[in-house]
């Protein structure tokens, strides 16, 4: 199917036409790199820590299946139900199973990618259940009813006076500038919404298997009160986020702060084990754990991209993705956009209608470069445009480069393909940048390099054979 | 020494003055050069394509022309990457591994050959202006040159070197991406540009062909003075 090809070409042509969106956006991720350098400086060794970290994940995805049982075990003897969803439907069934048997009427939610990767605010709603998201960029997209423009910055598109406009056309308060204002508008709302919800759902940044925990990292406590204070807490978890121990989160939390957004530390980071103990004044009566695997097991079972199921979604290689700085993150039509998307989404939902993905990048390497832990990012983008190639070639590239490799292949070919280039130089130059030109996507924005005179080659063997 | 060259297939049809100043610099090093005449194309264009059976049969004729060199070196980050990197990659499990492997073990990068190779970096070369240096991407993070062009151009007499702020971004050529997402690669270009044109540098420098032909599409298409040159045509002259 061409359409979600055709749809991102549609988008990335209308977001970088954009000037003003694409400074915009550069702007705000030049002072992330700042803050990101000066954090990554804090560390001993950056790349030391990266090395470290890719060892630590490449333990634990090769053994998924043990790390993944003992986090089950120890976390159900402390209460916690778990229930391992196959796929996205699976784990929405579930969830709605769950909301219904305790006659749930409000949901609250803090921010959980893996979410929206199985749609679960639609299929909550369409059941009649109100749903709240609780983080500010969250709910700010919510009540746009867009999906969020990053994993990390949901909505770093918009500027403060689209928000204020937002607020003041869906809530009815005053039009203001000023962040702290605005973030005062919302969590106004939000703390009615905390007491009203019998239900909290969260993600989960990592699951440690030795204790049996879950840990939540967040600016701004929302996910603790979302945890915390409805009677039944529901995390949302990839089987990709198990770690082996709990001093794994000595790196990996500093590390997950820096890479995405320039923090030492992120400035909540708690852990759950389970829901109120015996004895306990506080915390939810019930806490469900969804492990969702939806076609990740198939990634696991590819061994050359294996390692991307060890992304801790820090959004570090969106941040310097000169695709994802030009094109947005709305263009991709993905749940996870730049370049960890393009590696995965094929992955996930399919590479025949979601390889243009893979094609669309300049292969630079400034994510693999980015990625804490050292996913091999353009590369799997290459593997991808190769198994694409493979199981669903476009006819007129076939062809074109059958005909390259044989002309290529040839000594001969190649030089008599580079004296006709010649010949047909001049009959571009009649067509230049009007609609007969083949070369138009070229020649619109840039000029054409024309042919030497003569080639190396030629050159090569007048002035040297002759010396012989 | 007797140095093969290298030399990409674009720079043979569009630039083949790139291909003659690296002859003169490793000349006047007192080296031999010799010019493998049956090769043609790495086989980059297929391989990031996916069409790796094509790429293979460009890859062979390379890998035969120079079978028996003692070491080549070409002037493109991109095409030795091809070359250095990828040939593994591109042969693993097939019958040609070793003789990938070994090309990949005896093939440089121009300003790596000449920095890290012969231990070479200054090169006897007279420069006048102000310039800026665009880090290839295949150069700079597959093969990890950054220092080396720098090197170079440090010893280049009357040569001032002006960083821009988006050395290592990508100019966003990237082969056939630069027309199947001719809007992106032009966006990308676009800022590249804008921040060579920020140094008020008179010129532009870059150890890959291919970046350069896509800085100085733009720069050419919007008037602009400010010229490119291939490290190599830099070092060569006098
Ligand atoms: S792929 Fe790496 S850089 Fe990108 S979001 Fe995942 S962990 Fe972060």
């Amino acid at each position: 199917m061409a359409s979600q090809s055709s749809d991102f070409q549609t988008l990335s042509r209308r977001y970088t036409a954009d000037k003003g969106f694409r400074a915009f956006i550069q702007k705000g991720m030049s002072g992330y790199y700042k803050k990101r350098d000066q954090n990554k400086a804090n560390f001993q060794d950056w790349q030391g820590a990266r090395d470290l970290a890719a060892e630590i994940k490449y333990e634990a995805i090769n053994h998924l299946d043990k790390y993944l049982l003992e986090f089950e075990e120890k976390i159900t003897a402390r209460g916690a139900k778990v229930f391992w969803a196959q796929n996205a439907e699976a784990a929405r069934e579930y969830i709605l199973k769950v909301a219904k048997e305790n006659n749930v009427h409000s949901i609250i939610k803090s921010k959980t990618m893996t979410s929206e990767e199985i749609h679960l605010n639609d299929a909550l709603e369409k059941q009649g259940f109100g749903v709240v998201e609780s983080d500010l960029g969250e709910y700010i997209v919510q009540l746009r009813k867009e999906a969020p423009f990053h994993l990390v910055f949901p909505a770093m598109h918009l500027t403060r006076r689209q928000i204020s406009d937002l607020f003041q056309k869906e809530l009815g308060s005053e039009p203001t500038d000023e962040p702290e204002k605005l973030t005062m508008i919302a969590r106004d709302i939000m703390r009615r919404k905390y007491c009203e919800a019998d239900m909290g759902i969260s993600g989960t940044n990592f699951a440690i298997a030795e204790t049996g925990m879950i840990s939540i990292t967040e600016n701004e406590g929302n996910a603790r009160l979302t945890t915390s204070l409805p009677k039944i807490h529901v995390a949302l978890l990839g089987i990709e986020k198990v770690l082996p121990k709990l001093e794994d989160l000595s790196l990996f939390l500093p590390m997950l702060a820096t890479a995405g957004a320039g923090q030492t530390m992120t400035c909540y980071n708690t852990m759950y084990a389970g829901p109120r103990q015996l004895g306990e004044p506080d915390g939810p009566e019930q806490m469900h754990i969804v492990l969702l695997d939806n076609r990740r097991t198939e990634l696991l079972a590819d061994a050359e991209q294996r390692d991307s199921l060890g992304c801790i979604r820090c959004g570090a290689c969106l941040n310097i993705c000169p695709i994802f700085k030009n094109v947005g993150g709305y263009s991709y039509g993905t749940t996870y956009g730049g370049p960890i998307g393009s590696v995965i989404t094929p992955h996930l939902r399919g590479l025949k209608d979601w390889k243009h993905l893979s094609a669309a990048s300049s292969l630079c390497g400034a994510c693999t470069e980015a990625c804490p832990v050292k996913i091999d990012l353009h590369h799997h983008l290459l593997q991808n445009r190769r198994n694409g190639a493979k199981t669903a070639p476009n006819p007129l590239e076939k062809i074109s480069f059958g005909g390259f490799s044989l002309m290529m292949g040839h000594p001969s070919l190649y030089r008599l393909a580079s004296g006709l280039g010649r010949i047909f130089q001049p009959l571009q130059g009649l067509v230049n940048g009007t609609i007969l030109d083949p070369l138009r996507s070229w020649t619109d924005s840039r000029k054409l390099p024309t042919l030497a005179p003569q080639s190396f080659h030629e050159q090569w063997k007048k002035q040297r054979n002759r010396k012989l | 020494m007797r140095i093969s060259l290298f030399v990409p297939c674009f720079v043979d049809q569009l630039y083949p003055n790139v291909a003659w100043s690296v002859v003169r610099v490793l000349e006047r090093l007192g080296h031999e050069v010799v010019f493998p005449e049956s090769q043609s194309c790495c086989g980059q264009p297929p391989f990031n394509s996916g069409y790796w059976d094509d790429a293979r049969s460009s890859a062979r004729v390379t890998m035969k022309a120079f079978r028996d060199a003692e070491v080549v070196v070409g002037p493109s980050g991109s095409c030795v990457t091809m070359i250095k990197a990828f040939y593994p990659d591109l042969f693993k499990g097939e019958t040609d591994e070793l003789a990938a492997r070994e090309l990949a073990a005896k093939a440089h990068e121009f300003s790596s050959f000449l920095v890290n190779v012969l231990g070479v970096t200054d090169v006897g070369a007279k420069f006048d202006g102000k310039v800026t240096f665009h880090d290839g991407c295949h150069g700079l993070r597959e093969l990890g040159i950054k220092s080396e062009p720098r090197a170079l151009l440090a010893n280049v007499k009357g040569l001032e070197l002006i960083e821009m702020c988006e050395a290592e971004t990508c100019c966003g050529f990237g082969g056939t991406f630069a027309v199947k997402y001719a809007t992106i690669s032009t966006a990308m270009d676009e800022v590249k540009c804008a921040s060579i044109l920020e140094t008020g540098a008179d010129t532009v420098v870059s150890n890959d062909s291919s970046c350069l032909m896509q800085i100085r599409g733009m720069l050419e298409k919007e008037k602009s003075s400010v010229r490119s040159l291939h490290l190599a045509e830099i070092l060569a002259s006098r």
